[in-house]
């Protein structure tokens, strides 16, 4: 026993390690440098375009084969922010989002709340027919759409734009608070009104609050769907309501890249921001729950 | 404080009736237990009177009243679901204080009748807490609460001790009966322990597959059980079958002194014998050898193979494994049908 006591001054020495110090073996080292090579190459595939754009959108002068711009200059931005046209579909975008979202939500969430909380016959198909609007090719939707808004003469008016940015809205709107309310627990509610509380004062004060986060990721994503929707809205809203998307094809078309590059980042900087403020939600397994067929 | 009465209640799920022509009455002040196992019906009637399911046909009446019509917001009872239900998005303050707010109290009132009613429970001091802060025990406590806040006529209890531990259970069910004691008020709860049921009621309703067994004060259930389930359901219980022979019951060919029976019997019965009916004695009983000994803290329960079957009895004399023995039955209970027929009075 004596032999395997290490005197204090041995040990205060010979520090012990926290992992084990074999060296790696070969197979180990090419795999890690197989995975780093993939993870660069990934990174450089999605990130490689972003970073082009930033550069586009202060270049002043840049040719091929310079990596980088030549002269740098911020007079795109100038054009890009203080251009009426353009300033105006800024606005029409951030103005038709907040609207699209509201009607959506006023028409979707009581359906997602009878979804949830009601059963009814059809209800699954009913549910399920929702993607309907994803499954077929949206031009095709929107063209037909388009015939049905022109007989009742809501082509080229506010709130024909706003009809067809509703499909893309929808799914989202419905299944994701549909999972939110199914799981609030239904004892909190029979709670609520044994306490007294009718119908609408339950839903109010339990359960919205409760599938607060679910519906908070839906509005977001539904705020998101508008803001970034070109086809429907460039078949409908032209010549009237061009909004960010729709003038998107002219700037593409008609102007230099910076033009376009300025542009693009604006139009991306809202969505990253409220992607930004929704990762924890998405993250958090909202949207799984979302997409999953109960 | 109120009192209620069902009678004739009837309620069909999924094609099968889950309560059949159910009667019962509770008296103003009293707790009563709905006991039995799962899906005999005891939480759906439960659920009936709190107003979250309606009834396909019957009555029921609190003080005289009907109560059918209205729903669960405008009932006077207040139900302390099995979950507790508390909402985690509230502190308890605000849980205990919902309903009220629900129905306009004033600020001030509201505030003395919380802290109130959090005094009763012994909660005053987590009143900014958060349910998911609180152990089981207390978020009981804090569902009582905002029951007994409401001032209801009757108090509805589901399941109210199932997610507690064994030593806490018998702690919070006692502090449950001293409030219901305290405050007077009517409660009906919903269990399928036995021991639980017996232990804090003032009378018991066993419910099998819908339908009233025996409607009973503890004690009453557990000496003179009235339907042959009641005996198996509530306590131990040694089930067999035989016929009354002169001064015993003659099981599997053995005759088994017994009490004597007034009046003979005729015919098989199924026979009930308390284990601590089970009396060993030295001579004049039947032969059983003794296979297993399990030790119950102040007595031992011992089961005994005899010609009539395996007997278990309870004793409190030290006997060991492979003893042979003598006993015979101080008190056995004859059922016909399912239903008492005789209660065997007891032999010194």
């Amino acid at each position: 026993m004596s032999t395997l006591r290490v005197s204090n001054d041995e040990q205060a020495l010979t520090p012990r390690r926290a992992y084990s110090s074999r060296p790696l073996s070969t197979t180990q080292v090419v795999r890690w440098i197989i995975s780093c090579v993939i993870i660069l190459a990934l990174v450089l595939f999605i990130l490689g375009p972003l970073v082009i754009l930033f550069l586009w959108a202060f270049a002043d002068a840049w040719f091929y084969p310079a990596l980088l711009p030549h002269t740098w200059t911020f007079s795109w931005w100038q054009q890009i922010l203080l251009n009426g046209d353009i300033g105006h579909s800024i606005l029409l975008s951030f103005i038709f989002a907040p609207v699209v979202t509201l009607v959506s939500a006023a028409i979707c969430l009581p359906a997602a709340y009878a979804f949830a909380r009601f059963k009814f016959p059809g209800q699954r198909a009913f549910m399920v027919s929702l993607f309907a609007t994803n499954a077929f090719p949206k031009m095709g939707l929107y063209i037909v759409m388009a015939g049905l808004l022109y007989t009742f003469g809501l082509m080229d008016t506010f709130w024909g734009v706003v009809l067809v940015q509703l499909l893309n809205t929808v799914v989202v709107m419905t299944w994701i608070p549909s999972a939110a309310f199914a799981a609030v627990p239904r004892e909190l509610e029979d709670a609520a009104r044994d306490a007294g509380a009718g119908l609408w004062t339950t839903f109010w004060r339990v359960t919205l609050p409760l599938a607060r986060s679910g519906i908070m990721v839906a509005l977001i994503l539904s705020f998101l769907a508008s803001l970034d929707e070109a086809q429907g809205t460039f078949l409908v809203g032209s010549p009237d309501y061009i909004t960010m998307p729709t003038q998107m094809y002219t700037l593409v078309t008609s102007y230099p890249q910076q033009a376009a590059a300025v542009f693009s980042i604006v139009l991306s900087i809202p969505s990253f921001v409220l992607l930004l403020l929704v990762r924890k939600y998405i993250l958090g397994g909202t949207l799984a729950a979302g997409f999953r067929l109960r | 404080m109120a009192k209620l009465v069902l009678e004739g209640i009837v309620k069909h799920l999924g094609g099968r009736p889950v309560v059949n022509d159910l009667h019962l009455d509770v008296k103003s002040g009293e707790m009563i237990c709905l006991l039995g196992a799962s899906g005999c019906g005891k939480t759906t009637t439960l659920r009936m009177i709190g107003g979250f399911l309606a009834p396909d046909a019957g009555r029921m009446l609190l003080d005289d009243v009907s109560i059918l019509h209205l729903p669960p917001e405008k009932r006077p009872t207040a139900m302390v679901f099995q979950q507790y239900a508390l909402w985690p998005h509230m502190d308890v303050f605000h849980n205990v204080a919902f309903g009220l707010q629900v129905r306009r109290v004033a600020k001030q009132e509201i505030r003395r009748r919380v802290q109130e009613v959090l005094k009763l429970v012994r909660l005053e001091q987590f009143a900014r807490s958060y349910p998911a802060q609180m152990s089981g025990g207390q978020q009981q406590r804090v569902a009582l609460a905002r029951a007994l806040v409401l001032e209801p006529k009757l108090l509805l209890l589901d399941e109210p001790l199932s997610n507690l531990d064994s030593k806490l259970r018998i702690q919070v069910r006692e502090e449950i009966q001293e409030i219901q004691r305290r405050v007077g008020i009517t409660a009906i709860f919903v269990t399928h322990d036995q021991e639980e049921a017996l232990s804090i009621s003032d009378r018991v309703a066993v419910l099998s597959e819908g339908k009233l067994e025996q409607y009973a004060t503890p004690d009453v259930l557990y000496r003179d059980p009235a339907t042959l389930y009641v005996a198996s359901f509530i306590g131990t219980m040694n089930l067999l079958r035989g016929s009354v022979q002169g001064q015993g019951v003659a099981i599997e060919g053995t005759v088994v002194p017994c009490a004597q029976f007034p009046a003979p019997i005729d015919g098989t019965l199924d026979i009930a014998v308390r284990p601590e009916d089970v009396r060993i004695v030295d001579d004049g009983g039947v032969p059983a050898h003794v296979i297993q000994r399990i030790p119950r803290g102040h007595y031992q329960e011992l089961v005994l193979s005899a010609q009539p079957g395996n007997i278990r009895a309870f004793v409190s004399n030290d006997i060991r494994v492979g003893e042979q023995v003598q006993f015979l039955f101080q008190r056995a209970l004859l059922y016909r049908d399912e239903k008492l027929v005789r209660a065997g009075v007891a032999v010194s």
